[in-house]
């Protein structure tokens, strides 16, 4: 086995494809091909592991409109300084120039699967023998009445990091002085599920330095939110008196905006505030929808391979996927690629297929030094994937093993970009 | 006091009907004696002060790397974060193998192998701590549990293929080139160390919850995959 990367990969790579005999399904037209949709957790892990482990005898193409991808994760840090942008922004060069992966920035506009290919906005076409999406999350049309993708200035979601990350994060440095920051949590499912209680906890830590007479809303439809205890804890005892969160029996569910005034409504009572963070509910990015392959807002997979169930060449990961139990995460996207990859390199080489494992944890952080996680492990049943052990951090635990945790979010920010980017 | 031939005896006994035992940690004279291996880096009782290694007076509850102003390694610091406080259980198990809990310590002894020698000196130790009461005499004790991993488990051949793919799963948090920050590197190892680490995870006598999740779920065929592979990655 060669365990030296740049070996393979470099002058190795004419060798090993000639030598890994790849035969299996190139379909008549010389090595297989993948195209891969989306370059974040899902489809950026998923291109590297196919060519780097399939060592030159599959064709990977990665379609990905951004030439700098934000990660989500850590996005919330960067709002409170904890992180810088450019810190959290990455690029394609490496997995162009040293894992021979086609790059390709433009948009997926068109699959044809019949005739598997796929179109871009620049009018090229590509064909594939195996297609994985992994497009994220879109917004779902109206579901907060009032607004839309064209108020997104005036009201950030900050849901897919980049500029509108850096848009809310001005919006809260700017706000008067013991104003109103409100937050629109969205409904069950959405992307990372304390995503938006780390940002309520990130804006609390800003305002607490600069504007400690702010005010934080937080308009939830949902009874109970991912890391509840740890998080309402935290709340408590740092931001003491400044978040206020409205669930569904005071409201919660019957939320509109208005933009142009900054004005919510929630459940009739009208509320001027000075920012207002809205984040939609979500469905699977825009070209699943375009292949065909969703079924109401998600896309209904195999958990064994991240496969369509209504098409077994065409593999979807992440938030986009309808998996099973694993939440929608940069971690459960990376987790669920390792598995597509071997999958789809079995079917196209021949290469040995192991039992599929997944992994998720979920840091986040409350405060300087005070991080919590939430973590499983699932494997693949015949229905779905699903959970089979799990653990969270405790209320209560001391101020080094909160700090620890924190230093270990770090540590997976290196370690998984690493694993995605190269 | 029963001879302790006797009480060897009656321990194997009791063990074999499966009972938890109640009476006091064993031999403490004959623990001085086994004490003498470990005299030469650690003092313990009145006066005792950090030598090579740190005192010893009140180990029983206190946590890893936790006795202010001692040097300890970044290992056996990261091991007390961790949450690994000095219980009976836990003791033993590092008396028995000190890499087993605490990987790149810097107690380089290779370990006390028989159990009714541990049991000896933990019932010396005990005498130095402050509050012996709250050491919980009727839970079963480490003494006649072999906490290190069986040898047909360490001569284990991996499947570094296989290894392969199961390392796609670690390396989301721990860097495959080896750098560590925040999260401690996992390549190079020696294998039997990886392999006792990974062991003593499942066995949730490492206390890193994640880490028990981890391998917990691990045959031991795919931890030897892992050390295999990990253990020959450049």
């Amino acid at each position: 086995m060669t365990l030296n990367r740049r070996m393979f990969m470099g002058a190795g790579v004419a060798a090993a494809a000639a030598l890994s005999a790849p035969a299996v399904l190139a379909d008549g037209h010389g090595k297989p091909r993948v195209v891969v949709i989306g370059g974040g957790a899902g489809g950026a892990t998923v291109a590297r592991y196919i060519a780097k482990d399939s060592k030159g005898a599959i064709d990977v193409t990665l379609i990905e409109p951004s030439r700098s991808y934000f990660t989500c994760f850590f996005s919330n840090l960067y709002i409170a300084g904890f992180t810088e942008l450019e810190d959290i922004a990455h690029t394609y060069g490496t997995l162009a120039a040293e894992y021979g992966i086609n790059v390709v920035h433009d948009w997926a506009i068109d699959v044809d699967r019949a005739g598997k290919s796929v179109t871009l906005a620049g009018g090229a076409q590509l064909g594939y023998d195996k297609l994985i999406l992994s497009p994220g999350i879109d917004f779902v049309e109206d579901a907060v009445p009032g607004w839309s993708v064209a108020a997104q200035n005036a009201m950030p979601h900050a849901y897919k990091a980049g500029s509108q990350s850096e848009l809310l994060k001005a919006q809260v440095m700017a706000m008067p002085e013991g104003g109103t920051f409100a937050l629109v949590a969205p409904p069950n499912p959405y992307r990372c599920p304390p995503g938006p209680y780390e940002r309520v906890s990130m804006v609390a830590h800003v305002l607490k330095q600069i504007n400690p007479t702010a005010k934080i809303l937080v308009i939830d439809p949902k009874d109970k939110f991912s890391k509840q205890g740890l998080f309402e804890d935290g709340w408590q005892s740092h931001y003491t008196g400044m978040i206020e969160r409205i669930g569904p029996d005071f409201g919660g569910t019957n939320v509109s905006v208005n933009p142009e005034e900054m004005t919510i409504d929630i459940d009739g009572m009208v509320e001027k505030v000075d920012v207002c963070n809205v984040i939609p509910a979500q469905k699977a990015g825009r070209i699943a929808d375009i292949a065909g392959v969703t079924d109401g807002n998600w896309v209904p997979v195999n958990a064994a391979d991240l496969s369509s169930k209504v098409d077994p060449d065409v593999h979807v990961l992440g938030d986009a996927a309808a998996q099973g139990d694993m939440p929608k995460s940069g971690f459960a996207a990376n987790s669920q690629a390792k598995v597509c990859a071997m999958a789809v390199r079995g079917a196209l080489t021949g290469s040995r297929v192991f039992p599929a494992k997944f992994t998720n944890t979920c840091w986040s952080l409350i405060d300087t030094d005070d991080g919590v996680k939430v973590g499983a492990t699932y494997e693949a049943t015949s229905e779905k994937i699903a959970k089979v052990d799990g653990f969270i951090s405790q209320t209560g635990e001391d101020a080094a093993t909160r700090k620890a945790t924190y230093e270990e979010s770090i540590g997976w920010y290196a370690g998984i970009t690493a694993d995605m980017f190269g | 006091m029963i001879p302790r031939r006797s009480l060897g005896l009656v321990l194997a006994v009791i063990f074999a009907a499966g009972t938890a035992r109640s009476e006091s940690i064993d031999d403490a004279e004959a623990g001085a004696e086994v004490f003498e291996q470990c005299s030469g880096c650690h003092q313990i009782g009145q006066g005792a002060r950090d030598a090579i290694g740190p005192h010893l007076n009140g180990i029983f509850g206190r946590g890893a790397g936790a006795h202010e102003g001692f040097a300890y390694s970044a290992s056996m610091r990261r091991a007390g974060v961790d949450g690994l406080v000095w219980d009976l259980t836990r003791l033993d198990a590092y008396i028995a193998n000190p890499r087993a809990l605490v990987s790149k310590t810097r107690m380089s002894f290779g370990g006390v192998k028989d159990p009714q020698e541990r049991a000896d000196l933990l019932a010396y130790l005990r005498r130095f701590s402050d509050n012996p009461s709250n050491i919980p005499e009727a839970a079963p004790t480490a003494r006649g549990t072999d906490h290190s991993v069986a040898p047909e488990i360490l001569a284990l051949q991996g499947d570094p293929e296989y290894g392969e793919y199961l390392s796609s799963e670690c390396v989301s948090c721990h860097q495959a080139d080896g750098s560590a920050s925040g999260i401690p590197s996992i390549t190079q190892w020696p294998e039997d160390d990886f392999v006792v680490a990974m062991h003593a995870y499942k066995a949730k006598l490492r206390t890193h919850p994640l880490m028990q999740m981890m391998a917990g779920r691990l045959s031991n065929e795919e931890i030897a995959a892992l050390a295999a592979y990990f253990g020959a990655l450049e």
